[in-house]
C-alpha cells in the first residue's frame, strides 16, 4: 500500500466574492495518501468541510491532466507549486512531507479578479485571443493540407509554442503581472506557420496592444518560463518583439510581397 | 488597465480596435513593448558611453607622456581630444556637446520609459500576494533594477558634479583629469561612495544587458547561450574597471604630481 | 406525446447520400441569415466549430459554455489523433475504407449513411485545420505525418505530438474567438444549461443558470444546438474532465428527445490503475502507446517478483498471443475485456494488483531511448509524474476505464433529435460509432459534426421559420421552467441531509462500474436496477449542499449534476438488460463464444434502442430504429 503523509497544515486563503475582504484559514489534514494528487487532498477537505456543514472552498480546475488549463493556485509562493513544468492538478502529495505547512493563495493581477476564494477570472486572455490569435480560414475554402509543406523545424518549433495551455500561470508568477509568455507564445505558433503570413503583423499588433490594456510589462525575469506547465520558452516574447518592431516600422503593403 | 468582475455576454471585442492612431513613433511609444525597445536602445547608447568611458579613464594608468617637449598627463591629452573632436570641421568642444546631447536624451528617455513601465505594471497587480513568493529564476539584479537605476542616476548626478562641473570637489581644477580624479578619490568616503555605485552600476548593466537582446527581439539560438555570458562579461568589465580607480588612489598608485604640466592651458591657449 | 424515430436518410446509392441530401435541401438566403438566431451549447470541438461556422455564414450565434473559456472543454485532453482518409501514405486507405474500419469497429450497430458521410469529410476536417494553423506534425519533406491506431490496418491518424485534440480545440476555439471578437458570436461563460424549452412541440430556447451569481435567466432561439459531450462521469471515475455532466442532454431527454443507446460505453485499455479509495479521477495514457508497448501480464497469479526478474517465458503476452494479426493493436473493447480477464484471474499487477504491464523495453532496445523520448516523452512524463515510477526503466501499468460514451441523444441524418429544432452534435449524440468508438476518431466526428454537417442541415429546418415569429422569453413555458429550475436547486439547499453529493456520485458510480461496467449479466443489472433507486432515495433525503443559492457554489452545481446521473444510470443498465446480446462496448456474459468473445445477435438486435422519457426513470418507454446495411454484409468481428 502506499506511504502516507501523517498530518499537513494547509493555509488557504477564503474570500466571499470579488468585493469583500479575504483573508487566510488553516486547516489540519490527517492521513493523507502520498499517491494523492494535491486537487483530490483539497476534494478530501472539502468534503470534510461539507459534512461539517462549512461551505466547501471554491477552486478552478477540471481536466486533471494538466492539459485544460483551468486550474491555478499559488502554492508555497509558486505559480502551480514546487513541481516544473508541472500544473496544479498533476502535482502529487509526494512531492511534500508530514508536517509542512502548504501556503494556498489565488492567483493576484489587477486582470484576474478574483471571483470567490481560490477562484479568478482569466477573461482577458480570451481578449486577446479575439483581437488576433487566429488565422482567418473561415469553413469550406480551405486548400489541400498538403499543398504547402512546412518543414519539420519550423512545424516542430510552431508546435513548441502552441503547447500553451491558457492557465495564466506566466501572469500569475511574472513581478510585473504581464502576459507576455502567453501572447509570445499565440503570436510565434501562428506567424511561423506559412498560413499564418498573411495576417502576421497585424496580428501582432492586435495582440500586443489589447495585452496592453489589461497586463503589465515584461522586464525579463524569465519566471514566466519557469512556472509555465508547458516550459514554453520565453523566446517566444523574443519573437514577438521583433515582429511587432517590424509591423511598426515597415510597409505593409510591401511586407505582403515578401 | 485594471479590471472589474463584470457579467453578461461577450462580443464585438475586437471590433473598432486600432482606429484612432498616433503619429507612428508615438503610437510605437505608447506600448509597453514599444516602451521597451526604447529601454533598450537607449541602454545600448548607455553601454557603450559607460564602457568607453571606463577604457578611456584606463589612460590614467600610462601616467605622463612627452608632448611638445613637456610632460604632460596622458589621460588630460585624452580630455583635450575629446574636446578637439572634428575640430577644424566644427569649432572646438561642440562635436562633444553633440554626443553629451544624444547621451542625455537617451537617459532621460531611458528614465521616462522606465517611469511609464513601473506605473504600468503597479496598476497590473495593485493588491500583492499575501504570502511569501518563492522565486525560482528572478534574480537580485533583475528584481532591484529600479533601485539600482536610481543609485547609478543619482550617483551620476554627484559624478558630474565632483569632477565635471567640481562643486563638490574643493581642489579641482578645469580641465586637470588626473588632479582632479586624485583629489577627489583620496577622500576615503567618496572613494567608498564610487565602488558601491559602480557595483549598483554592474548589476543593473548585468541584467540590462541580458535583458536588452529579448526587448530588441535578438534571438537566435546560435547566440542565445551566450547572451547571459555576454551581460555578465560586460558587467565584470565595467565594475573592475571602475572600481580600480578609487582602490588604486587610495593604494597611492595614482598619485598627481603638482610639477606636471597642464595640458588643458595649453589647449585654451592655442584655442584663443 | 409519442416519438416517432425518422432517420430521414437520403434516398440513392450510399456513396450519393450526402451529395444528394446537399443538392436538394432548403437553403436560407446570405440576407436572410442575419434573421435566425441558433444556440449553442457547449464549445467543445463541436460546439466550437458549429459555432464559428453558423456565425461565418451569417446566423446570429449565441454560444454558452459552464467553463470560464470556450478553449477549457475536455476535447483539448484528446491525445493520440484525428482520422482521415487522405490516403497520403499510399497504403491502400479510401473513404470505403475508412467507412468500413468505422462501421466495422462499431460492431455493426451504427447508421451506414451517417458513417459515410463522415469518412468522406473527414478530409475537408484536415484541411480546415491546416489552413487554421494547427501543427500537425510533419516529415522531414515537410508533407504531413500519420501513425496508425488501433482497430485499422492503414496508417490514416494524423496527430500533433501527444496533444492532437488540444490543438485541434484550440483551433476551433480560435475560430469561434475571431467571430467574438468580429460581434458574429455572442458568448456567455460560467453559464449551465439547466432546462430546454418547448413550446408547440418545437426547441424555443433554453434556461441556464449563471455559476457566479446563481441568476437563473431565458434565452430564446430559432434553433438549439447541444455539442456537450459524453455521460462517461456517470461512473465517477472516468477519464473525462471533472465538470462533464449528462445534464444538458438529459434535460432534453426530459423535455421528449429520445435518449439512444446509453448502454454503449466505452472503456479505454490504457488508463493508469486507480492508486486508492479517495481518486477522483483516473488518467488516460494515449492508445497510441499500443504502437510499440507490449502488453502482458505474469503467468502465474502468485509472482511477486518486480517485473524485470520475470523471465519472457514466465510472461503472458496475451494480446499477441489471442489477437496475432493485430496483436497489441486491438481495438479498444477487445484490449479492455482481454485485461479485465487477466486481472480477475489474479494476474494483475502493482500494489493493488489491478493493472498489466505495458512495457517498452524491446522498443527501447530496437529503437533507443532517445527514439522512444521524441514519440512519447510527454507521455511518459505524464507518467511519472502521476505514478511516481520510471516508465523508462519498468514497464507501465495500465488499466481499462471508462472514456467515451457512444450513446446518446437519437439524431435523425440531420442531426435534429427528436424535438424539432433541438440539434445534437459531437459525443452527445448518438450517430456515428455504433456499440464501439475506433481510436482517434471522436476528433473526427465532433468536427465533422461542426464544421461540415450541422450548418448544412440547420437551414433545411430553418428554410421553414423565415419571417414566422418564435416566442420570446417571456412567454410562459420559459417562466414555467425557470421557476421549476429555481425551484430545483432550492431543493438541493433544503435538504439539509449529512452527505455531499460526491459521497453520492462515488456511490452511484461504483454500481454502475460494477454492474454496468466492461462486462454485464442481467443478474447484476436487475440489481443495479434496484440498487440506484434506493441510492437516488437517499440522496434526496440525505444530501447537504452547504453555501448558498447567489454566490459561486460548486457544490451545488455538483448536486444538479449528480441528480440526473442518477436518472440517466437507471437508464443505462434499462438499456443493457433489454440488449440480450454482446456488442462492441456493450458485453454481456451470457452472450459470449466459447472463447470469451462477444456474440452479437444480429436477427434481433440490428437496431438502435432509443428511450422515451414517460415521467418515471425507472419505466421509460422502448423505441427502435432497425439499422438497414445495404452495402455492408454482417460478419464476425475479429481481431484475430
Amino acid at each position: 500500500m502506499s506511504d502516507k503523509l501523517t498530518y499537513i497544515t494547509l493555509k488557504i486563503w477564503r474570500q466571499g466574492g470579488p468585493d469583500t475582504p479575504g483573508q487566510f484559514e488553516h486547516h489540519v489534514i490527517e492521513e493523507i495518501s502520498e499517491e494523492a494528487s494535491f486537487l483530490e487532498m483539497l476534494d478530501i477537505l472539502n468534503e470534510q468541510l461539507i459534512e461539517a456543514g462549512k461551505e466547501a472552498i471554491v477552486f478552478d480546475h477540471d481536466c486533471r491532466e494538466g492539459i485544460c488549463g483551468t486550474c491555478s493556485l499559488m502554492i508555497d509562493g509558486k505559480a502551480h507549486g514546487p513541481e516544473k513544468g508541472t500544473a496544479t492538478c498533476q502535482l502529487h502529495m509526494r512531492k511534500f512531507s508530514s508536517g509542512d505547512t502548504i501556503t494556498v493563495e489565488p492567483w493576484r493581477a489587477s486582470a484576474f479578479p478574483i471571483i470567490k476564494d481560490l477562484m479568478v477570472d482569466r477573461a482577458p486572455l480570451d481578449r486577446i485571443v479575439e483581437s488576433g490569435g487566429f488565422i482567418s480560414a473561415e469553413t469550406g475554402g480551405a486548400p489541400d493540407a498538403n499543398l504547402i509543406p512546412i518543414p519539420k523545424p519550423v512545424a516542430d518549433a510552431a508546435m513548441d509554442a502552441a503547447e500553451c495551455i491558457g492557465c495564466g500561470a506566466c501572469v500569475a508568477a511574472c513581478p510585473n503581472g504581464a502576459a507576455n509568455l502567453f501572447t509570445g507564445a499565440k503570436v510565434t505558433h501562428l506567424n511561423l506557420l506559412p498560413q499564418g503570413q498573411a495576417e502576421r503583423y497585424q496580428r501582432v499588433e492586435a495582440m500586443v496592444e489589447t495585452m496592453d490594456e489589461y497586463f503589465g510589462s515584461c522586464t525579463n525575469h524569465g519566471e514566466c518560463e519557469a512556472a509555465c506547465p508547458k516550459s514554453i520558452s520565453i523566446d517566444v516574447i523574443a519573437v514577438m518583439n521583433a515582429d511587432y518592431l517590424k509591423s511598426k516600422f515597415k510597409n505593409r503593403k510591401k511586407l505582403s510581397r515578401t | 488597465m485594471s479590471q472589474t468582475l463584470r457579467r453578461g455576454p461577450v462580443s464585438g471585442t475586437a471590433v473598432g480596435r486600432g482606429a484612432k492612431r498616433k503619429p507612428f513613433l508615438l503610437d510605437f511609444y505608447s506600448t509597453a513593448v514599444g516602451k521597451k525597445y526604447v529601454m533598450a536602445i537607449t541602454g545600448i547608447i548607455g553601454i557603450g558611453f559607460v564602457v568607453s568611458h571606463m577604457i578611456g579613464n584606463l589612460k590614467v594608468y600610462i601616467g605622463t607622456v612627452t608632448e611638445g617637449g613637456q610632460e604632460v598627463y596622458d589621460i588630460d591629452v585624452y580630455g583635450e581630444f575629446l574636446r578637439d573632436l572634428l575640430v577644424p570641421i566644427l569649432p572646438r568642444t561642440v562635436f562633444l556637446w553633440l554626443l553629451r546631447g544624444v547621451l542625455i536624451g537617451a537617459v532621460l528617455l531611458h528614465i521616462h520609459a522606465a517611469y511609464g513601465l513601473t506605473v504600468m505594471n503597479r496598476k497590473a497587480r495593485p493588491v500583492k500576494y499575501q504570502s511569501a513568493r518563492d522565486y525560482e529564476v528572478a534574480n537580485f539584479a533583475s528584481r532591484t533594477m529600479r533601485w539600482t537605476g536610481i543609485i547609478v542616476a543619482l550617483f551620476i548626478i554627484w559624478h558630474l558634479a565632483d569632477l565635471t562641473w567640481g562643486w563638490a570637489n574643493p581642489d579641482f581644477v578645469r580641465g586637470e583629469v588626473y588632479r582632479n580624479l586624485d583629489a577627489s578619490l583620496s577622500r576615503i568616503p567618496v572613494a567608498i561612495l564610487y565602488v558601491v555605485a559602480n557595483i549598483a552600476l554592474g548589476i543593473h548593466l548585468f541584467h540590462g544587458t541580458w535583458s536588452l537582446f529579448q526587448s530588441m527581439g535578438w534571438n537566435n539560438p546560435k547566440f542565445n547561450q551566450w547572451r547571459k555570458g555576454a551581460a555578465a562579461g560586460v558587467a565584470t568589465l565595467v565594475v573592475v574597471g571602475n572600481c580600480s580607480f578609487p582602490i588604486m588612489v587610495q593604494a597611492g598608485v595614482i598619485e598627481f604630481d603638482p610639477t606636471v604640466t597642464s595640458v588643458h592651458e595649453l589647449h585654451e591657449e592655442a584655442a584663443e | 406525446m409519442s416519438i416517432t424515430l425518422d432517420s430521414k436518410i437520403p434516398a440513392g446509392p450510399l456513396a450519393d447520400k450526402w451529395d444528394e441530401f446537399k443538392a436538394h435541401e432548403k437553403l436560407v438566403n446570405p440576407a436572410n441569415k442575419r434573421k435566425f438566431k441558433i444556440i449553442v451549447v457547449g464549445t467543445g470541438l463541436a460546439g466550437a466549430s458549429a459555432a464559428a461556422t453558423l456565425a461565418e455564414l451569417g446566423y446570429q450565434v449565441d454560444a454558452f459554455t459552464f467553463h470560464d473559456s470556450p478553449r477549457r472543454a475536455h476535447s483539448i485532453a484528446a491525445q493520440g489523433g484525428i482520422n482521415a482518409a487522405k490516403n497520403y501514405k499510399g497504403d491502400g486507405d479510401s473513404v470505403y475504407r475508412l467507412f468500413y474500419d468505422t462501421v466495422k469497429g462499431g460492431d455493426f450497430r451504427a447508421r451506414e449513411a451517417n458513417v459515410h458521410r463522415l469518412a468522406q469529410v473527414s478530409v475537408n476536417i484536415i484541411d480546415q485545420m491546416v489552413a487554421q494553423g494547427v501543427p500537425f506534425a510533419r516529415e522531414y519533406g515537410g508533407l504531413l505525418d500519420n501513425r496508425s491506431f488501433g482497430g485499422a490496418q492503414v496508417s490514416r491518424t494524423f496527430y500533433a505530438r501527444g496533444q492532437t485534440g488540444q490543438q485541434l480545440l484550440l483551433g476551433a476555439y480560435q475560430q469561434l474567438a475571431r467571430q467574438i471578437g468580429m460581434g458574429g458570436v455572442k458568448l456567455y461563460n460560467r453559464m449551465e444549461l439547466v432546462d430546454i424549452v418547448v413550446v408547440d412541440g418545437r426547441a424555443a430556447g433554453i434556461v441556464v443558470r449563471d455559476l457566479m451569481t446563481g441568476e437563473i435567466s431565458s434565452h430564446s432561439a430559432h434553433a438549439v444546438v447541444l455539442a456537450t459531450g459524453g455521460y462517461g462521469n456517470a461512473f465517477f471515475l472516468s477519464t473525462n474532465a471533472m465538470a462533464c455532466n449528462v445534464t444538458a442532454a438529459w434535460r432534453a431527454h426530459r423535455k421528449g428527445a429520445a435518449f439512444a443507446n446509453p448502454c454503449y460505453t466505452q472503456i479505454h485499455p490504457t488508463c493508469i490503475p486507480q492508486a486508492d479509495d479517495f481518486q477522483s479521477k483516473l488518467t488516460l495514457m494515449s492508445e497510441s502507446l499500443r504502437n510499440d508497448g507490449r502488453v502482458w501480464v505474469p503467468k502465474n497469479p502468485d509472482d511477486t517478483r518486480a517485473a524485470a526478474d520475470i523471465p519472457e517465458d514466465e510472461r503472458d503476452y496475451y494480446l499477441e498471443r489471442i489477437y496475432p494479426s493485430f496483436g497489441n493493436l486491438a481495438p479498444r473493447d477487445i484490449a479492455s475485456r482481454a485485461a479485465k480477464r487477466a486481472v480477475d484471474n489474479g494476474q494483475g499487477v502493482g500494489p493493488l494488483k489491478n493493472g498489466v504491464y505495458l512495457d517498452f523495453a524491446d522498443a527501447i532496445n530496437r529503437l533507443g531511448q532517445q527514439t522512444v523520448k521524441e514519440r512519447y516523452g510527454n507521455l511518459f512524463d505524464m507518467y511519472e509524474r502521476i505514478t511516481g515510477e520510471n516508465p523508462y526503466e519498468v514497464p507501465m501499468r495500465i488499466y481499462p476505464a471508462s472514456h467515451y460514451t457512444m450513446g446518446g441523444l437519437w439524431v435523425d441524418y440531420e442531426l435534429m433529435t427528436t424535438v424539432p429544432g433541438l440539434y445534437c452534435a459531437g459525443e452527445a449524440n448518438f450517430s456515428d460509432h455504433g456499440a464501439n468508438r475506433l481510436g482517434a476518431s471522436a476528433l473526427m466526428q465532433g468536427l465533422s459534426d461542426g464544421y461540415f454537417v450541422l450548418p448544412y442541415t440547420i437551414s433545411n429546418y430553418l428554410a421553414d421559420w423565415l419571417n414566422k415569429p418564435i416566442p420570446g422569453t417571456d412567454h410562459e413555458a420559459f417562466k414555467a421552467a425557470e421557476q421549476q429550475a429555481s425551484d430545483r436547486f432550492r431543493q438541493f439547499l433544503s435538504i439539509g441531509g449529512t452527505r455531499s453529493p460526491d459521497y453520492f456520485h462515488r456511490e452511484l458510480g461504483k454500481i454502475i462500474w460494477d454492474y454496468c461496467g466492461m462486462e454485464r449479466t442481467a443478474q447484476g443489472l436487475e440489481k443495479a436496477l434496484s440498487e440506484i433507486p434506493a441510492l437516488y432515495d437517499e440522496f434526496q433525503k440525505d444530501l447537504r449542499v452547504t453555501g448558498t443559492g447567489d454566490s459561486l457554489n460548486q457544490t451545488l452545481e455538483k448536486a444538479g449534476r449528480v441528480d440526473d446521473f442518477f436518472e440517466l444510470g437507471m437508464l443505462m443498465c434499462r438499456d443493457a438488460l433489454v440488449r440480450e446480446e454482446s456488442c462492441g462496448g456493450h458485453f454481456r456474459a451470457e452472450h459470449q463464444t466459447e472463447e470469451g468473445e462477444a456474440l452479437r445477435d444480429d436477427e434481433n438486435f440490428a437496431h438502435v434502442t432509443a428511450w422515451e422519457w414517460s415521467g418515471d426513470p425507472m419505466a421509460p418507454v422502448e423505441h427502435r430504429e432497425q439499422l438497414e446495411y445495404e452495402e455492408i454484409q454482417f460478419q464476425t468481428r475479429s481481431y484475430k
